[in-house]
């Protein structure tokens, strides 16, 4: 639930996590002025309406609600489990799929619709071949 | 034109691991036995359609013919996910519609590896599965068949009596992977993967061909094989369309429920019509959900649909009889046609002890995530 330690010397995990010079990392998106629709990242046309042009890049909340999720108890070789792989609605636009993390990962103590937060964090300590470190987002509880 | 289109021949494999053989080596012996049932041969065929998915650049068409007859006659082979050998079905379907050929076939055939599918994806330097969520194919089933969850209560107990089911059913299909039974306790207590999917409610990775003899209703009547037809009365396929949780989460409902409402409409029956289904139950959580989207019982019913027993042999309306995926196996490619060739020997009295009695109409169904959606609406003639 700490800031990350690494944030200004890390690598983005996903291109729509931005990391500013200065400031705190944020996950962009794009709402379409024609329909209302709201991606992550950016886009020149809309998959729903198909306009083109109305693009506007935004900010992406940070808050949201738990609208589904599975729990992941065989992944690839070297993936840790047992992880809870959430969908979350974020407040104003968008779905995010992400660890959420710091709760049991026992049905009976996820409830859908649970509020949680978006949180960022080192990925996990996983580096790439020239030994750079990734910051990720997760989902956490909220209070 | 051609109003009418037949399936005067189909044939699968019993399906299995052979890592020995390669993958034009299983679809010419599917083809060669589809041949077989409709008493033709393949010098007789205006095309061939060729699903198969992992050797997609490969071209698996042209090398079946190498090994059963180069005839020279033109191959489309396509790649469509899980809809594959549908799609190449369809195809077929299509060039006989418009009247470009009388005969053609259309042949699914696939060489899986072990393990998990899915997953990959992002475009940083690391792996990311486990770290933006799971992305592979049992996760992402169950996450949708939580969706159903919270929308209807549905549990993990309802989900796990599809896998008892389809096991079941396949007990009576000698050409399904597995033929055991598998009580509750057994799916409920196996190794969970993603829950709600424990092991024994995921798709067997299987090798596995099928093929089909597709003909105009004009070319049915001067072969004489009228006793051997099966009238294909739709086909349809869609894509998925927008849904604002589409990046993160693959629709396989919408897709499905307009496939249907364009498979209803062509043949202009109804799902009370139905006398049986093959459905795309990749995982058991998937096939609840596809009773709704195709319109067997009422929305949020899924649930109780499998608890009443309407989707077993003897049921309502029979979910699976050949095993289905999870117990028949899913060769992806084959599946698409292996499907149709459940519904066919049903329709033609030939299915022994799963035989539905009086079948007369029966529906194929499978998913491609990503996402392709098939129905083909078959009616005894």
């Amino acid at each position: 639930m700490t800031a990350p330690s690494t944030t200004h010397t890390s690598k983005p995990a996903v291109d729509y996590l931005k990391i500013p010079a200065t400031g705190e990392p944020y996950l962009a998106g794009c709402v379409c002025d024609s329909c209302g629709a709201t991606y992550t990242g950016t886009r020149k046309v809309c998959a729903h309406c198909s306009a083109r042009g109305q693009m506007r890049d935004i900010r992406l909340a940070e808050h949201g609600r738990l609208y589904s999720y599975a729990i992941v108890h065989r992944s690839f070789p070297g993936i840790e489990v047992p992880f809870i792989s959430a969908v979350v609605d974020l407040d104003g636009g968008g779905t995010l799929k992400g660890n959420l993390m710091d709760i049991e990962a026992d049905p009976e103590k996820i409830q859908f619709d649970m509020p949680v937060r978006v949180v960022f964090r080192d990925a996990l300590g996983r580096k790439d071949k020239d030994g750079n470190h990734y910051l990720s987002y997760f989902f956490v509880p909220a209070d | 034109m051609n109003d009418e289109v037949y399936v005067v021949g189909v044939d699968m494999l019993k399906f299995g691991r052979f890592p020995d053989r390669t993958v034009p080596d299983l679809g010419a012996e599917a083809a060669l036995l589809a041949l077989d049932d409709a008493g033709l041969d393949i010098r007789q065929m205006q095309a061939l359609y060729c699903g198969n998915l992992f050797q997609a650049n490969g071209m698996v068409g042209q090398r079946i013919l190498q090994q059963i007859g180069q005839t020279g006659i033109p191959v489309v082979n396509c790649a469509n996910a899980c809809a594959t050998g549908a799609t190449a079905f369809r195809e077929a379907w299509m060039s006989i519609k418009a009247g470009v050929h009388d005969v053609a076939l259309a042949v699914g055939v696939e060489q899986m590896g072990r393990g998990l599918l899915g997953g990959g994806g992002g475009n940083a330097g690391i792996p990311t599965e486990g770290l933006l969520g799971g992305g592979t194919m049992p996760t992402v089933f169950a996450e949708a068949g939580m969706e159903h969850s919270r929308k209807h209560g549905t549990t993990f107990e309802q989900f796990a009596k599809v896998s008892v089911k389809n096991h079941h059913h396949s007990t009576m299909n000698p050409k399904a992977m597995y033929q055991v039974e598998t009580p509750l306790e057994t799916v409920m207590n196996a190794e969970m993967i993603s829950y709600p999917n424990t092991k024994l409610m995921c798709s067997v990775n299987v090798d596995g061909s099928a093929a089909a003899v597709l003909c105009s209703g004009r070319k049915v009547r001067e072969l004489g094989l009228t006793d051997r037809a099966v009238r294909i009365r739709a086909s349809a396929l869609t894509s998925d369309p927008w849904q604002e949780r589409n990046l993160v989460m693959p629709d396989v409902n919408t897709c499905t429920r307009i496939a249907a409402d364009a498979a209803y409409e062509q043949a202009g029956v109804g799902p009370e019509d139905l006398d049986l289904v093959e459905l795309h139950d990749c995982f058991a959580t998937a096939e609840i959900l596809h009773y709704e989207n195709l319109g067997l019982c009422a929305d949020g019913e899924g649930g109780r649909f499998i608890d009443e027993g309407h989707a077993t042999l003897g049921g309502r309306t029979p979910v699976n009889l050949s095993g289905g995926l999870l117990s028949k196996g899913h060769p992806l490619g084959a599946t698409g046609i292996a499907n149709i060739y459940e519904v066919v020997t049903h329709l033609r009295g030939n299915a022994g002890a799963r035989q539905v009695d009086g079948a007369r109409l029966g529906l194929t169904h499978v998913i491609g995530l990503g996402s392709a959606c098939a129905i083909h609406i078959l009616e005894r003639v």
